[in-house]
């Protein structure tokens, strides 16, 4: 019964968020509405025992992602109501076409329903471990069949860090302040960074 | 009684209105960053259905995999939004021709 209960509440919440994400007017609304609907799918994980995606959910998407997006949203100038010009206009083709897929997934799932093709069962090896829990059963698939995959998953994560920097790094103009100069850096030394100084009681040092 | 029909029908859902939100936002790259997020997530909890259902972890393997180039996927979209706003002082992507397209 409580189980029903708490589908119902987060499979509402989501949903409702999800739309609120794309109608709010201000864009730092629709990443809050979107923390939400992240905060709601990971209930929806916990509720088939799937605690590993749904935390990692929680601590990647809000605590990564969209942290990130509300730091853009912030950082640029923008004026945002220009940005919303077509929304009325879009507003009937964008229906029909949500209209029309929404139609297409009630169909094949309801084709499903009817009574599935056979396409094989699963061969077991993937099966989770009993009683073990979630994330022990995770590791277990990860780390023997997986491996490889895994660490191309990482390749991926190094990839993006490495484009996101090389893409919004700025070259500074030589002389710039702010510019790095890294000879001159290494050359420093104490004797001509530092001076010694004995400042007389009661007045202040004059540099 | 919440069965594997109840995952897949908030998924659907949910992935309808990511792709709406990517046509009702043509303007604002933001937001359709957001929406795609919203597709992905429908499409994890498909995977985390369909894992719970069968009894098999590999869709939860794959869950993750997803989450990994999605969160990949924000970084470099976010990084081209800031210099694209950089060079042009906005970012309506409507008039974003200066590739000739």
């Amino acid at each position: 019964m409580i189980q029903t209960f708490a589908f119902y509440l987060f499979a509402v919440l989501l949903i409702a968020s999800a739309v609120l994400v794309i109608m709010a007017r201000n864009p730092v609304h629709s990443v809050l509405w979107l923390i939400l609907a992240f905060f709601n799918a990971a209930g929806l994980m916990v509720l088939v025992g799937a605690e590993f995606i749904a935390m990692l959910l929680v601590i990647v998407y809000v605590g990564a992602v969209a942290v990130l997006f509300l730091f853009v949203v912030m950082m640029l100038d923008i004026d945002y109501a220009e940005l919303r010009a077509g929304f009325i206009k879009n507003f009937p083709l964008g229906l029909a076409i949500a209209a029309i897929l929404l139609a297409e997934l009630v169909l094949g799932l309801g084709a499903y329903r009817a009574g599935a093709f056979e396409l094989g069962t699963p061969s077991g090896a993937a099966a989770p471990v009993l009683d073990r829990s979630n994330i022990e059963s995770l590791g277990a698939v990860l780390y023997r069949d997986y491996l490889f995959l895994f660490e191309a998953a990482g390749l991926v994560l190094l990839v993006a860090m490495v484009g996101a920097i090389v893409l919004t790094h700025r070259q500074r103009p030589d002389g710039a302040r702010g510019q790095q100069n890294i000879t001159k850096q290494v050359r420093r030394n104490p004797d001509e960074a530092t001076v010694m100084k004995q400042p007389e009681i009661g007045k202040g040092v004059e540099l | 009684m919440i069965g594997i029909e109840h995952y897949l029908v908030v998924s659907a859902i949910l992935f309808v209105i990511g792709v709406l939100g990517i046509f009702l936002n043509r303007k604002n790259i933001i937001v359709i960053l957001m929406a795609i997020e919203l597709i992905l997530l429908s499409v994890n909890i498909n995977l985390v259905a369909f894992s719970a259902y069968l009894t098999d972890m590999i869709g939860q393997v794959f869950a993750m995999f997803v989450l990994t180039v999605a969160s990949g996927e924000a970084a470099i979209g976010l990084a081209i939004l800031v210099i694209y706003f950089r060079s042009r002082g906005t970012i309506a992507v409507d008039d974003a021709d200066r590739l000739k397209g």
